[in-house]
């Protein structure tokens, strides 16, 4: 073990009382590319954090090249080499190549910034990274792709033994993805350790050598990638047990009763934005609940911003009770009869200031108005109506939002779509984040008015949820459809081997189900 | 049973909820009237009633400003272009008037409103800082506003058109009674309507108000609209008042009273909460320590350092708690 790099021991990392990290181990030998994996609140931007003296921990114990080091702040980390380049780079974009690579520690002769002897030195780490850019060209004129070479460059400078990658190629296009994989490939032959983050399962084995997967702060397992299957890596990411796939009754959805023949209601047809939607296709029927599968940026809830509005598409049709839609912003579904609830409670859902009437009858306003004014009576009416029928727990409907528990939260939220009576809903996680009672209220109440005729997308990271609660699941995997599963066919078991390999390797995957 | 136990529930916390909403605006309210008591105990003839509408037509240009100000500040937004508004529209009635008083005031009006509307249109299309846009306008605009006065002082003897600066109705000046409505119409505007709603969505939670089918970017041009034709209603007003225009010197800083007013007043400048008399007490505050001071033989010097301190502790006040 004298190649190893760095190695993190019972990291642990608590935030006002909630652990974001507990016990994790980790460790990174020299020349490697290791992939930290993870779905949401695993806690892998939490450890890069660390890592990189971002965050202090709480207990564990960090070595870089067998030395215990204690990181108060990046700098430490920096120059312990250890660098973080973050997906969002933080450089200026009128400044050269070279002064942002030499930016806070420029070489200096009598007191003057040596330009000479920066753009060499600039030059001679370019490179060395095999990158073609003159270091005195302004960053802004180039393109995201080389912004973001930079920035590995200026991480590179430091001397770096250890460089984090921070979803590196959420920007970059197919194309630009090559030049990255270079650069990681003459790094990893020159010793240097990478921790890669990605969600893209197609890049983790094009580029890395072992991963490290995590689940709600605590470590998983270490695997090489190369004996490690897809379908096994989905497993440990969502914590499932191959041999356990099959279970049934966790959740309040009945799925005996799933329509067979369905009106068709909503249809989005090749939906297409950059590298995140490919040509996606979904339908869904009238009275029907249409489940939506993947890992954390397959495309699930970029198809439901696309749809909604909340995202310009490139191309691509929406068309609801067979009209086609012309949706730019999301006034523009809602008018149609679109609702959208976010899996952002925080972020896109609460308006933390307002009342818990106010966020409720947000969306109803312009039907609640007259010439503006809004109408008390009918917005009491909406208010009382739907904190009784949804349970809504207040102190009063003028409580502020923010003061109430997330399941309440979610009721208030949902209200909201429901009071304007939409034709079609979106789901993006409804029941993320809340209690077991609100959990099961709110997958009856999704049931109940699938029954009454309204068509519901919904997105959803807990599997027992989509078996039970769909009467179809589409799977989505590194931004395209990859599998649509129906009737039988819904199983943990298949969405998560479609979750893996996509439709090509699905019927293997269904096979060895039934040889079981 | 289960609704009754809520609507109980309902009336004894609705009230400690208001009181704890309107935490900055009843501190800003207790500073106002801890400052009348003051002045009654020691200074002479505070309370006389020329006194009193004196205070309130000191205030009144202000108000009007601040209260733009208070719809801006509430998308979370800033407009620093207020004073220059004031001046074009100073420009364009003077330079206007052999028109007619009616047209000339049209004119200053929409340009007023055009110059917000601008604005707001930089800010909400380009999202580009409000500051940014803003300061670029105070800069531009007081330029603008001297080239239609052609670099000079125009005064004018217009008895119609002064009569919106001097004029009394009944013992109450015009400008305050001007003040009032306006007032008025604001509160009408955040407590009644859809809009109001909509601009407080908008400061409180952007991205949530638009998938919320807020029109965000409309809301946001709109109050700036707004906060560019009260500065021009404002510049009407006081060049009326003086009976000349001079786009040098009209609304000069008027932007930091304006701001001072809507941030003592209980608006946070982060935005997502608005309150109108809130405005309206704040700018009373600061009216009044001048004018205490002015009574008292104070130096005028030490209204400001009186000032900055409550700006300092309003601020203070109204700091994001940590949750």
């Amino acid at each position: 073990m004298n190649d190893e790099l760095l190695r993190m021991t019972g990291i642990t990392k608590r935030f006002a009382g909630v652990t974001a990290l507990d016990s994790v181990d980790f460790a990174l030998r020299a020349g490697e590319c290791h992939s930290l994996v993870g779905e949401n609140g695993a806690g892998k931007s939490t450890l890069i954090k660390v890592m990189s003296g971002a965050y202090t921990r709480d207990a564990g114990e960090i070595f870089v090249e067998g030395k215990s080091v204690n990181f108060r702040s990046p700098e430490d980390a920096q120059s312990a080499g250890v660098v973080a380049v973050y997906q969002e780079v933080n450089l200026l974009l009128f400044r050269t190549v070279a002064e942002n690579i030499y930016l806070g520690r420029e070489p200096r002769r009598f007191g003057m910034i040596d330009w000479k002897r920066m753009n060499a030195d600039a030059k001679a780490i370019l490179d060395r990274l095999g990158l073609d850019i003159n270091p005195r060209a302004t960053l802004g004129t180039l393109n995201i792709a080389l912004r973001q070479m930079v920035a590995i460059a200026r991480g590179v400078s430091f001397n770096a033994k250890v460089v984090v990658l921070d979803e590196p190629t959420s920007s970059l296009t197919d194309r630009e993805v090559g030049i990255l994989y270079d650069v990681i490939r003459r790094l990893k032959a020159e010793g240097v350790g990478i921790v890669y983050i990605s969600h893209r399962f197609d890049e983790l084995y094009a580029v890395c050598d072992r991963v490290t997967v995590l689940r709600d702060g605590k470590y998983v397992a270490t695997r090489d990638l190369k004996d490690l299957d897809r379908l096994d890596l989905v497993c440990l990411m969502l914590g499932k047990q191959r041999e356990e796939l099959e279970r049934k009754g966790a959740t309040a959805f009945d799925h005996s009763a799933a329509p067979v023949e369905v009106e068709p209601l909503m249809s989005a047809t090749n939906l297409k934005r950059g590298r995140h939607l490919n040509n996606v296709s979904v339908e869904v029927g009238r009275g029907e609940i249409v489940g939506m599968a993947g890992l954390l940026g397959s495309g699930r809830t970029e198809t439901a911003r696309a749809i909604f509005g909340a995202d310009n598409i490139e191309s691509g049709s929406i068309e609801l009770e067979g009209k086609r839609l012309k949706i730019s912003e999301p006034n523009n579904a809602i008018d149609a009869g679109i609702a959208f609830l976010s899996e952002d409670r925080k972020a896109e859902g609460i308006i933390p200031e307002l009342s818990v009437r106010e966020n409720l009858t947000l969306a109803a306003l312009p039907a609640l108005t007259n010439m503006g004014v809004v109408s008390r009576a009918k917005q009491t009416e909406i208010v009382n109506n739907f904190m009784q029928r949804l349970g809504i727990k207040a102190s009063s409907s003028e409580q502020k939002i923010r003061e109430l528990s997330g399941g309440n939260q979610q009721k208030v939220l949902l209200a909201r779509w429901l009071c304007k009576n939409p034709k079609f809903l979106i789901l993006d996680e409804p029941t993320r984040g809340i209690d077991i009672g609100a959990k099961g209220e709110i997958q009856n109440l999704i049931n109940e008015l699938a029954a009454q005729g309204l068509g519901v997308l919904m997105i959803s990271s807990e599997l027992e949820e989509l078996v039970e609660g769909s009467s179809r699941v589409v799977v989505m995997r590194d931004g395209t459809r990859a599998a649509e599963l129906r009737g039988n066919q819904i199983s943990q078991a298949n969405i998560i081997h479609a979750m893996a390999h996509g439709e090509e390797k699905q019927e293997s995957g269904v096979r060895s189900q039934e040889s079981e | 049973m289960q609704a009754t136990t809520t609507i109980k529930r309902t009336n004894t916390s609705t009230i400690r909820q208001r009181i704890s909403d309107a935490a900055p605006t009843y501190g800003a309210l207790a500073a106002l009237v801890l400052l009348l008591v003051f002045n009654s105990l020691f200074t002479t003839n505070f309370f006389a009633a020329n006194n009193v509408i004196n205070i309130l037509l000191q205030v009144a240009t202000t108000v009007l400003v601040a209260i733009g100000m208070t719809l801006v500040i509430a998308t979370r937004g800033i407009d620093l272009s207020v004073g220059s508004v004031m001046a074009i529209a100073s420009a364009i009635a003077a330079t206007q008037l052999p028109r007619g008083v009616g047209v000339a005031m049209l004119l200053a009006l929409l340009a007023a409103l055009m110059v917000g509307t601008f604005n707001g249109w930089l800010i909400s299309t380009f999202d580009i800082q409000p500051i940014i846009v803003t300061l670029a306008l105070l800069i531009t605009g007081r330029g603008i506003a001297q080239v239609i006065n052609n670099g000079q002082l125009v005064s004018f003897a217009n008895p119609t058109f002064e009569y919106f600066g001097k004029g009394y109705i009944g013992f109450i000046p015009v400008p305050v009674v001007v003040m009032l409505l306006v007032v008025a119409a604001a509160i009408f505007v955040m407590r009644m309507t859809a809009f109001g709603r909509y601009i407080v969505a908008t400061g409180g939670n952007e991205a949530a108000a638009r998938l919320a089918g807020v029109r965000t970017n409309r809301t946001k041009i709109a109050v700036y609209a707004i906060s560019g034709m009260l500065a021009g209603l404002a510049g009407l007003i006081q060049t009326a008042r003086i009976g000349a225009s001079d786009a040098g010197t009209i609304g000069q800083y008027i932007e930091l009273d304006a701001i001072a007013a809507v941030v003592v007043g209980g608006t946070p400048l982060t935005g997502g909460r608005a309150t109108i008399i809130g405005t309206l007490i704040g700018a009373l505050i600061m009216a009044v320590i001048t004018t205490s001071f002015n009574m008292l033989n104070y130096p005028y010097s030490w209204s400001l350092v009186l000032k900055a301190a409550i700006i300092l502790v309003a601020v203070y006040i109204q700091r994001p708690k940590v949750a």
